[in-house]
């Protein structure tokens, strides 16, 4: 592991940055752990959410951007309740995320790519299509046969229609995406 | 009149953001000031002096410092006007640092601010008048309030001194918390061989007269003179015959009582003795439970008791004491830590308190000394302990440190160790905080010579389990910060370091005390770092941790050091009182008689002048509040040194600046 110069590696405007858009004071945070504790996905992460915050905590943009622990987090927001100083964890890796999608970094493109066929079939219908958001992510990722086995069970169960459910106010949830949209241009 | 005006740089606290030299400029175009100018350090001796050799050189009959807050430097220059020859109340202070330059960068306005509070001190001093102190008796004995440690030191020093103590407990024996632990850090040494003595001496000193199982129920007066009553609550025993010997804690048939003592992990008897070494040792009877007062059946402790000590009709007594001082002792109780529903919440029976642990290790406590736990009595194996469980702890309202947790908990992972050696102790902590002599090398020695794993993280949640043969287990899930990783402990037996707050009632205590207290029951003192164990309502000192978190020595030197407040207080033959005081205009004087509802202090009284009903103010009890003054219709009735034109002309001032 390369020695950080602190000094130099040090991005202040980058915590303010994060602090900003997730309306969190992370200097608030003591390093106590308790999001690492509680977190459901910490077997897997190549972070610890608590390293994540520490990261921020120091400026260090590439450390807290760059990372698989972002996109394999569940939102579940255990951090956020575990948390003894109330920061809300959950919407500060949230705010990470995007960031790391602004700046192209992010490391696991399929589970982006998930999320995008999610919201596309979300903007489409006003729902989530479960068979659109399969094969939008396929398309995407040119893979996903893995989880096929699935489906005749999901069919029978009829978890997974063939035609979408369309909602009243498909429009409104649309128009959320479309001024969304233009807020980031 | 000739007045003389200092403007203090205060180093560069002042002189920073105030041009104190044009301030002193601008008050000599003041009325009556003949005299101003700036100085580097005013309460500094050489600063002292130039205001003595200006009174003398000047002929000054009143001086104005402007400078800081009068809270700490009042006094002192009132000593310097003295010394000069001056009535210390023909001063008056400006505060132009709290007031001004703290608080606003720009030069100019501060400036102009500044000369403006001079003003306001310059017309108020033009109509000060001297004031003399009137003398008054002081009763020389002291009232402390809490039996545990610090209230313990605290009474047995005032007493070697021969001042009369009066200690009240609430519980039906001293000892404290400090009676309820095994061991203590950092010597091990255990805890009744070192306290015992101590309460033994409480019982037979002759200087202090003990009220176990009662509280203070009001106090009146003021400094020197107090008026105590104390509630004895009834213990059903006539304790001038009990003996202490137990018979009727043997026979009574009600057993399930939960034993308090024992932090309730035990039952006791409705009748009963909390520990051995109790003082007084005297049979308690607990109504909630006693079948003869409930039920009107039973009476077996009448039975058997051989000296006929039981009273089933006994009634609280008010008792009359009178004091000059008060220390306040009450300690601490730990916070409900029963709101951390991710640790249980109190529902796992093998999830307990420290205290709970402690009394499980002591070798009078329910389980003789024996570590077992209490779900099934199993021997545990694998024990965690849990710092900071409401402790810095935002989320639930609890940001202190408890300051003594690191300390105990290595003391009990040692404990566990001695009593267990195969057994595993794992120690979630935070920081370790171990800054007391020799406090360090002893929670080295947990890890270095007793292999206590200490874990650096929080725990997130206990989760209870059942494992393949058929025991219930609790799944420790926590973190190590150091290794970056989730951890998790399938531990037999987890030990909370529970937070502390101030003693139940505590708030309640402070109010009729008349002293401050913050959100979490701890009293306030009266200067954080220089009067520690004073309060600001003169006469009453604290000791222990019912002033904030602290170990037992930093509690007992609390304690002592509230008792030598006491004995400076009573080694002078009489006490002054303060003269800024109510004074009543008889001639504009009604007698209303509302003065003398509102008055606090029962220091107003009326009298008969010439057949005519009027208010008089009964100078050595009035403390100068002012309530009257604002009640009066006449405003006949003014605080000397506070009166209506003084504050009025220091309106005026301002309102022609």
């Amino acid at each position: 592991m390369n020695t950080i110069r602190l000094d130099k590696a040090r991005d202040p405007a980058f915590k303010r940055q994060v602090e900003k858009e997730s309306g969190q004071n992370l200097s608030l945070c003591y390093q106590c752990g308790n999001c690492t504790a509680g977190c459901p996905g910490a077997q897997v992460y190549d972070r610890q959410v608590s390293q994540i915050m520490r990261a921020v905590q120091l400026g260090l943009k590439e450390e807290a951007l760059k990372n698989r622990s972002l996109w394999l987090c569940l939102s579940c927001s255990t951090c956020s309740a575990r948390c003894p100083n109330d920061i809300d964890v959950a919407a500060v890796m949230e705010t990470l995320r995007m960031m790391a999608r602004r700046e192209g970094w992010v490391q696991d493109r399929p589970i982006e790519s998930f999320w995008k066929a999610f919201l596309d079939t979300v903007k489409y219908t006003g729902r989530s299509y479960e068979l659109g958001v399969m094969a939008d992510y396929m398309a995407r990722t040119l893979r996903g046969w893995g989880n096929l086995e699935i489906a005749p069970m999901a069919l029978r169960k009829n978890k997974m229609p063939f035609v979408p459910s369309v909602i009243h106010g498909r429009e409104e949830v649309a128009r959320i995406f479309k001024r969304y949209a233009e807020k980031r241009s | 009149m000739k007045i003389g005006v200092f403007v203090c740089h205060c180093g560069s606290n002042i002189e920073a953001t105030v041009d104190t030299a044009a301030v002193a400029r601008i008050a000599l175009t003041y009325p009556d000031v003949v005299f101003a100018e700036d100085t580097m350090y005013t309460c500094s001796e050489p600063g002292q002096e130039n205001i003595v050799q200006a009174i003398k050189k000047h002929g000054l009959d009143g001086v104005v410092v402007a400078s800081c807050s009068p809270r700490m430097h009042e006094p002192t220059f009132r000593r310097t006007v003295e010394r000069a020859g001056l009535n210390r109340y023909m001063f008056e202070m400006a505060n132009i640092r709290e007031h001004v330059s703290w608080i606003g960068r720009d030069r100019e306005a501060n400036t102009n601010k500044a000369a403006e509070l001079v003003r306001l001190a310059v017309e108020k001093l033009r109509r000060d008048a001297p004031l003399y102190a009137k003398q008054f008796d002081v009763t020389k004995r002291v009232l402390v309030i809490g039996g545990g440690v610090a209230g313990i030191q605290a009474a047995l020093d005032a007493a070697d001194a021969g001042i009369g103590v009066v200690m009240v407990e609430r519980e039906s024996t001293i000892g404290g918390k400090m009676a309820k632990l095994d061991k203590t850090f950092p010597t091990i040494d255990c805890s009744s061989c070192v306290l015992a003595p101590k309460m033994v001496d409480v019982a037979q000193n002759p200087n202090i007269t003990l009220y176990a199982h009662s509280e203070v129920e009001s106090i009146s007066g003021f400094v020197g003179n107090f008026t105590v009553k104390i509630r004895r609550r009834a213990t059903y025993v006539d304790w001038d015959k009990c003996t202490g010997c137990g018979t009727c804690t043997e026979k009574c048939p009600t057993k399930n009582v939960p034993d308090a003592f024992n932090e309730n992990i035990s039952t006791c008897r409705a009748i009963n003795i909390p520990f051995p070494q109790a003082i007084p040792k005297k049979a308690t009877i607990n109504p909630d439970y006693c079948r003869k007062i409930k039920e009107g059946k039973c009476g077996v402790c009448a039975k058997v008791c051989p000296t006929g000590a039981i009273v089933y009709d006994m009634a609280d007594e008010i008792v009359e004491e009178k004091v000059g001082a008060v220390i306040a002792a009450t300690g601490y109780d730990l916070m409900d830590w029963t709101v951390l529903k991710e640790y249980g919440g109190g529902t796992y029976p093998d999830v307990i308190t420290s205290l709970q642990y402690e009394r499980m290790m002591s070798a009078s406590g329910p389980t003789a000394g024996h570590i077992h736990r209490p779900s099934d009595g199993m021997e545990p194996r694998n024990i965690v302990f849990i710092q900071c469980v409401g402790s810095r702890d935002c989320s639930i309202g609890r940001p202190y440190c408890s300051g003594f947790c690191c300390m105990y908990t290595a003391k009990q992972a040692i404990m566990t160790k001695d009593h267990l050696p195969d057994a595993e102790a794992y120690v979630f902590y935070m920081d370790i905080r171990a800054p007391g002599k020799m406090y360090d090398e002893f929670t080295r020695r947990a890890q270095e010579e007793y292999g206590v794993q200490y874990v650096r993280g929080r725990v997130s949640a206990i989760q209870p389990t059942v494992r393949p043969d058929g025991k219930v287990g609790y799944i420790v899930r926590g973190a190590d910060t150091l290794l970056g990783k989730q951890v998790e402990v399938d531990a037999d037996m987890v030990v909370l370091a529970v937070g502390v707050e101030g003693s139940h009632g505590a708030g309640h205590l402070a109010e009729i005390l008349r002293i401050s207290y913050d959100h979490f029951g701890f009293f306030m003192e009266s200067h954080v770092k220089l009067r520690p164990v004073e309060t600001n309502t003169a006469g009453v000192y604290l000791a222990g941790v019912c002033q904030g978190a602290k170990d037992i020595p930093a509690s007992v030197a609390q304690g002592s050091a509230a008792a030598a407040k006491v004995m400076a207080l009573f080694s002078k033959p009489k006490l002054e009182n303060d003269p800024q005081i109510s004074l009543v205009d008889i001639k504009r004087c009604v007698g209303c008689g509302k003065c003398i509802k509102v008055c606090p202090y029962q220091a107003i009284e009326e009298v008969d002048v010439r057949g005519a009903k009027k208010a008089h103010v009964i100078e050595t009890v009035c403390q100068g509040c002012g309530l009257c003054t604002a009640t009066c219709p006449q405003g006949a009735i003014q605080v000397a040194h506070f009166t209506d034109n003084q504050i009025l002309a220091e309106v005026n001032a301002l309102c022609q600046c």
